[in-house]
């Protein structure tokens, strides 16, 4: 009995261990960037601060308010849409408002400057309708400017902030409401003083996810031509070649997202009161007629302007391609194959690195602050911009590569520099980095449903701490790890801002290959990258409204 | 006498599978200014629902409402919640969690001046013994001290009508007959005319001047306590009654531990009621 405690006791401590370096992998970045800031020449450093950052600094908080307050906009207005009235369509438009989250920002923009343009479909019907012969008599205002980006990124993000309040309502006790009109307030007021203030906290975590994806952009941004300071570390390091400059800026988007994140710990304070146990929730109210038809046409607008079109766009020119030109090119196949490799490696490393960081803080005993705080550390990557994670792990990845260079000299073997930097290996660090707060998650929350009685009568039953994981708890997080593993497959798939810093000589992504198409202007097989990108983008989607469908027939049963 | 509440033969049912059912038929009842009256039924009956349309939360199929003599309900017309002058205490007592007591007592006042509203509040507040706690938020009380905050709150815009849903369903057993009587109290001291909705024999009997037994979607008998008590209309009713009041001496035979107990334990059968 001794010996078995002894040995678990051992595991315990291997496992610790892991998650100590998961914690100093997402940290490394952070302090290698105050580095290389600190060591940038002054010469630069007064250049930037006279000619870019004012500019980039500006023109990126106007864009994140202006997408903050669409995206809280569309995302509340749709979620209180659908749960408070019942309209023709109701069911199928609460599942459909998510789907542009299928749509990464860059796409949305490549889709629209081509819809859009001034020779385009669009503006040719509207010059057609009002009777005017060429686009220099007429033509719709340029979307390449930030009330552009704004638009066009608040109809893409708004789901972020529709998921998270949505559920707010959902449980919300309709008694309160009830009170509310039975005190003399009427639907506006009450809406104003009991529905939004309980839903702000839902409404601080969907607006943070919000306002960190704005800050990532770099391909919307870019497209349009707004010059944010994503866009201006990636100008500054690669046109320039200035990396402490490059440094210095993301310096100053780090200090945006620890704002951030402030400001959303802020926003949910008080997030403890809940429903009452026996609270019937609210019945959503049946409209008639006009009122009915205006309901459902103002909860597809969102759909239709953030999904519909771009897919509907890509689709028809993905389609037509293929017809006149035959299968697509060899490059972009490969391009295409490069991505699943990708991003399936990365999803292994995160799915392993997210089961070492729940896990070990799962059997945590009475732990120390700073190991309770540990976990949350190793999931603060996904705040970090894919620009300031790339240029942080410059760095680290450097000193391992030169370390392994080293050891080979030593060990006699054939010496071969830049193991990790010049191949996508650093690609699914970066990825894993950023997406191990999605696998952690989704493993606590299954590690949260295993009863503490099961895990202590299987130790009981004289089974160790790693035998109690393999043969109790990972067949019972197999639901939570495949959701966490198709999530991370999707989000690396999409990853643009990183790779494109990170990414080897002559390896190109569907992402990057897209983004290269539209920096260059010409749209030839963008678009088949692009639907690629989206349909892959729409399997968790299919797949989270199939789980929502089997938990309602659930309730009813 | 004035008549502040009145149904007219209301009937109230749900669409269910296509189909409606009726959930009230044909109900019509008076009550008087001033009195408190009480709906005693098994749960299910329609109790929570007569409240609620009352209330405007569920719309008449037949019949009319009129509180205070105005008409607020009627097939196809419905006054706003807001606008009934109806106050309501909720089953789950529906606190704002995001507002402190003070708040959620000055919720209902909000066209009244700062000044006045600030002394009324503290009226309240004085009214159900909780002055001290105004600035906790409702998560930091007890079960017993939200009810009386949710009766405050309720009490506060002066409504002419006040309903209330099972309003001792959550408390503790113990606490029940003594809140009771304390309602009743705070009720009458206010002037204020209330509708209680309860499953409970003994709390309907200790508060109410009017009680009326709810069977099957309608209203089986409406009369005083004592005219329940003795004339009965129907043997169901005397049945209904005498388990239930059986149930209720038993249990204070009991907890005296009286000669009395062993006598009522060996009355018979009928045990098995909902106490």
């Amino acid at each position: 009995m001794i010996r078995l405690s002894w040995s678990s006791r051992q595991q315990a401590r291997l496992w610790h261990s892991g998650m100590l370096l998961a914690g100093l992998a997402v940290l490394a970045p952070v302090l290698s960037l105050l580095v290389l800031a600190v060591q940038g020449s002054p010469g630069h450093w007064t250049h930037l601060l006279d000619h870019v950052l004012p500019h980039a600094f500006v023109q990126t908080v106007i864009l994140l308010a202006g997408v903050g307050v669409l995206s809280a906009a569309l995302g509340v207005g749709g979620a209180w849409l659908v749960t408070a009235y019942d309209f023709p369509g109701r069911t199928t438009l609460s599942w459909a408002l998510m789907l542009p989250l299928a749509v990464p920002t860059y796409i949305v923009a490549y889709a629209y400057l081509d819809i859009l343009h001034p020779i385009g479909p669009v503006q040719g019907a509207v010059r057609w309708v009002l009777g005017y012969d060429s686009p220099r008599d007429f033509r719709l205002p340029d979307l390449r400017n930030l009330p552009g980006a704004i638009l066009l990124m608040g109809f893409v993000l708004y789901p972020y902030v529709y998921l998270t309040t949505r559920s707010m309502f959902a449980t919300q006790a309709a008694s309160l409401i009830e009170a509310s009109r039975l005190l003399g307030h009427g639907p506006r007021s009450t809406f104003f003083r009991v529905v939004l203030p309980l839903a702000r906290p839902a409404l601080a975590v969907g607006l943070s996810l919000v306002l960190l994806e704005t800050l990532n952009d770099i391909g919307a941004s870019e497209f349009l031509g707004i010059q944010t300071l994503t866009v201006s570390v990636y100008t500054t390091w690669i046109s320039r070649s200035d990396l402490a400059g490059a440094a210095q800026i993301a310096l100053l988007m780090l200090c945006l997202v620890i704002a951030l994140i402030a400001a959303e710990r802020q926003g949910r304070r008080r997030l403890r009161y809940s429903a009452g146990r026996r609270a019937h929730p609210l019945q959503p109210r049946p409209l008639h007629g006009a009122a009915a038809w205006l309901a459902a046409l103002l909860a597809a607008a969102p759909i239709v302007v953030g999904f519909l079109v771009p897919a509907a766009y890509l689709l028809e020119q993905t389609v037509g391609r293929l017809l006149q030109e035959g299968p697509p090119s060899a490059q972009l196949l490969h391009a295409g194959l490069n991505t699943v490799g990708i991003s399936l490696v990365a999803m292994l490393i995160t799915l392993f690195l997210g089961l070492v960081v729940a896990w070990s803080a799962h059997i945590m005993v009475r732990p120390q602050p700073w190991q309770r705080a540990l976990p949350r550390l190793a999931t603060l990557g996904y705040a970090l911009p894919g620009t300031v994670l790339a240029i942080g792990l410059l760095f680290p990845v450097t000193a391992m590569d030169h370390g392994l260079a080293w050891l080979r000299d030593h060990l006699g073997l054939e010496s071969m520099r830049l193991v990790l930097m010049g191949s996508p290996l650093v690609l699914a660090v970066a990825y894993a980095i950023r997406f191990l707060t999605i696998s952690v998650g989704s493993i606590e929350a299954g590690l949260m449903r295993v009863a503490p009685s099961m895990e202590q009568a299987a130790r009981l039953l004289n089974e160790t701490l790693n035998g109690t994981l393999r043969r109790v708890h990972l067949p019972l997080l197999k639901p939570a790890l495949a959701t966490a593993a198709l999530l991370v497959f999707v989000d690396s798939m999409k990853e643009l801002s990183a790779t494109l810093l990170l990414r080897p000589m002559n390896f190109e992504t569907l992402a990057t290959w897209l983004y290269g198409e539209a920096a260059r202007g010409t749209y030839e097989e963008g678009a088949i990258a692009a639907l690629g990108i989206v349909l892959a983008g729409l399997v968790p989607l299919i797949a989270l409204a199939r789980l929502q469908q089997q938990t309602h027939h659930g309730h009813h049963a | 006498m004035d008549i502040m509440l009145e149904l007219d033969r209301i009937s109230v049912s749900y669409p269910v599978a296509r189909a409606r059912q009726h959930v009230i038929q044909g109900l019509s009842l008076d009550l008087a200014a001033g009195q408190i009256a009480c709906l005693l039924g098994a749960s299910g009956c329609g109790k929570t629902t007569v409240l609620r349309a009352i209330a405007g939360f569920e719309p008449l199929d037949e019949g009319a409402i009129r509180v205070a003599g105005r008409l607020v309900s009627s097939p196809g017309a419905q006054v706003a919640p807001e606008h009934r002058r109806v106050g309501m205490m909720f089953q789950d007592y529906a606190l704002f969690p995001h507002l402190s007591i003070r708040q959620n007592v000055a919720f209902g006042l909000r066209r009244m001046a700062a000044g006045p509203r600030e002394a009324c509040v503290d009226r309240m507040l004085e009214l159900v013994g909780l002055r001290a706690l105004g600035d906790r938020y409702p998560h930091e009380l007890s079960g017993g001290q939200q009810q009386r905050v949710a009766l405050a709150r309720a009490l506060a815009p002066e409504p002419d009508l006040l309903l209330l849903d099972e309003p001792f369903s959550n408390l503790d057993v113990d606490a029940r007959e003594k809140l009771a009587y304390e309602l009743r109290d705070i009720l009458k001291s206010a002037g204020r005319t209330a509708l209680v909705v309860t499953h409970n024999q003994a709390e309907a009997f200790a508060i109410a001047d009017r009680i009326g037994i709810m069977q099957c979607q309608c209203l089986a008998q409406w009369d005083t306590p004592y005219g329940l008590h003795h004339h009965p209309a129907t043997p169901e009713i005397a049945d209904f009654i005498r388990r239930e009041s059986l149930l209720a001496r038993r249990a204070t035979a009991c907890l005296r531990g009286g000669p009395e107990a062993l006598e009522v334990l060996d009355d018979g059968p009928g045990g098995t009621g909902s106490a």
